[in-house]
């Protein structure tokens, strides 16, 4: 119990006692690169609450959520079937293969081409970059379902669609939601990267817009604001994951 | 009631084939409790899966009820030996047991009835709340035969069913069924490895020879009922009818030799004999 305690302190302490050192350290710089952490946090206040908002972070999180659910929607649909049929995988498995190879940044100039510098371009790189986790983690998850589970189902006649939703979809739940993990970091990095080129809002833009305009506090708080909204995604992800798998969980603990 | 006819299994084809089943035949009748008992690697879970309609067989046929068996019928369930990979772990106890129901025609009140009265007929009334995974194996193992009987099916198959429960738990189990498939009127197929359970709970055994199987004996099992751990265990013609099979399975196609005699008419007796002595119990 108390050592428990003590590594809560300690999670909490740590990054407290950074965060004081980098304010001490800074606090009389003049190096203008590494402005004092107070000015960068005054720029943050002034910049994010809620100046920029609506103008950079609200488009922002628009392309990130459309593209992230798109390559949800996409991977677990085609990973689903792909996991079912052998044949589909065999089939399936080289181009898939060769696709995930092709590094998404590379994809933006023709997007650029295709799709316009709005919106659409972001999104179809966001979304080709989240498909691949969600995809092979789908496919991996519902191939690998215990077949023991799946002839339960079948002795018992349950349909084939209550077989696919409620035995299959539920036994690869875990890995589909690993998948979809990995996936919502990616389409963070792909946001930024899409904003950097050819955009004219979001907080990609607005990091690279400050570091050219050299307002290095704006480009520092951008950075630091990447940082926060990551941090919170991941945790509210989190939350979603233990809530919706808290079986998963139980069983895992119990099987040990 | 369940009638399986020159059975025979191959897996793969060309020079990687293997025969699981070579020939079977038997008959269950109506209420019957009839054990499969087999050497280790026989083909009975291959049975098991056949008769249940999961798998085609290679050739013969599986008639239940007059009716060819080509995918699981309605009126059949089976438990699964292993309860952790059967059962599924999303669902809570109730859930479960009521999942297979979803569509048998009946009303919600009635479904609710008969979930827990399954539930209670398997001791376990107290944890339709529960997880599966929150339970001991013995309580899971529970929970997959209450489930068989929530399903009324007209054949209970069961595949090893006690095989990853220890020993106590095991013995309370098979009293378990014993006792709720005269509750439910249920015939019974019961695949063990096990020989004194195949003797304690069957009112026939049918012993299997090595894979590729074949049927190498029908054992009719003229133990009084109700059976009783210590009371069944400790008369002479179990002990008889327990090393009749031993002998049987580990000495291959040679035990049909015994000359022992003692083994009541177990050497003699056919499914029809059995079957005539199950109908003087009944009447009796």
């Amino acid at each position: 119990m108390s050592r428990r305690w003590l590594y809560v302190a300690v999670e909490i302490a740590v990054p407290v006692a950074v965060f004081a050192l980098i304010w001490v350290w800074s606090a009389g710089s003049d190096v203008y690169y590494y402005p004092p952490l107070e000015d960068v946090l005054t720029t943050f206040k002034d910049t994010w609450v809620f100046e920029r908002f609506g103008s950079d972070v609200a488009p922002s999180m628009l392309r990130l959520f459309v593209g992230y659910f798109i390559a949800v929607g996409v991977g677990v649909g085609v990973g689903v079937a792909l996991g079912l049929s052998p044949v589909l995988r065999r089939i399936a498995a080289p181009i898939v293969e060769f696709l995930r190879a092709i590094p998404a940044p590379a994809l933006l100039p023709f997007a650029l081409l295709v799709l316009g510098v709005g919106n659409s371009s972001k999104v179809f790189v966001i979304a080709f970059v989240c498909l691949w986790p969600i995809l092979l983690n789908a496919i991996d998850g519902v191939s690998g379902v215990d077949p023991t589970l799946v002839d339960t189902g079948r002795v018992y006649r349950i349909p084939a669609r209550d077989r696919l939703m409620k035995v299959v979809l539920p036994a690869a739940a875990p890995q589909i939601f690993a998948g979809m993990r990995t996936s919502l970091s990616l389409a963070l990095i792909l946001m930024v990267i899409s904003e950097m080129v050819a955009s004219s809002n979001g907080i990609g833009y607005f990091v690279l817009q400050s570091q050219r305009s050299f307002a290095i506090p704006e480009m520092w708080s951008g950075i630091i604001l990447l940082g926060i909204l990551g941090y919170l995604f991941n945790a509210v992800f989190l939350l979603l994951e233990r809530r919706v798998l808290a079986w998963h969980r139980g069983a895992r603990a119990g099987s040990e | 009631m369940l009638k399986v006819t020159n059975l025979r299994k191959v897996y793969g084809s060309g020079e990687g084939a293997t025969e699981a089943i070579a020939d079977l035949s038997f008959e269950v009748d109506k209420g019957e409790f009839v054990c499969i008992v087999g050497p280790s690697g026989a083909g009975k879970t291959t049975l098991l899966k056949t008769v249940s309609g999961l798998m085609a067989p290679t050739a013969g046929e599986i008639e239940l009820a007059g009716q060819k068996v080509v995918g699981p019928p309605e009126q059949m369930a089976l438990v699964f030996q292993d309860y952790s990979r059967s059962l599924y772990p999303w669902m809570k106890v109730g859930e479960n047991v009521a999942f297979p129901l979803r569509r048998k025609k009946m009303s919600k009140a009635e479904r609710k009835h008969v979930v827990e009265h399954a539930v209670e007929s398997v001791g376990l009334a107290a944890a339709i709340d529960k997880y599966p995974w929150q339970l001991s194996g013995g309580m899971q193992q529970r929970v997959a035969i209450a489930r068989g009987l929530a399903y009324q099916p007209e054949v209970l198959l069961m595949d090893e069913p006690f095989a990853s429960v220890d020993a106590q738990t095991r013995a309370d189990l098979e009293d378990l069924v014993l006792s709720v498939r005269h509750e439910y009127g249920v015939t019974v197929l019961f695949v063990t490895h096990d020989i004194d359970e195949s003797v304690y709970m069957g009112d026939r055994v049918v012993i299997l020879t090595a894979r590729p199987a074949r049927v190498q004996e029908v054992l009719a099992v003229n133990l009084p009922r109700p059976r009783d751990q210590v009371e069944t265990k400790e008369l002479p013609e179990f002990a008889h009818l327990r090393a009749h099979v031993y002998r049987a399975i580990k000495g291959g196609q040679a035990a049909g030799a015994d000359s022992e005699g003692v083994a009541v008419d177990a050497g003699a007796a056919t499914g029809a004999d059995a079957r005539r002595q199950d109908e003087a119990k009944l009447a009796g």
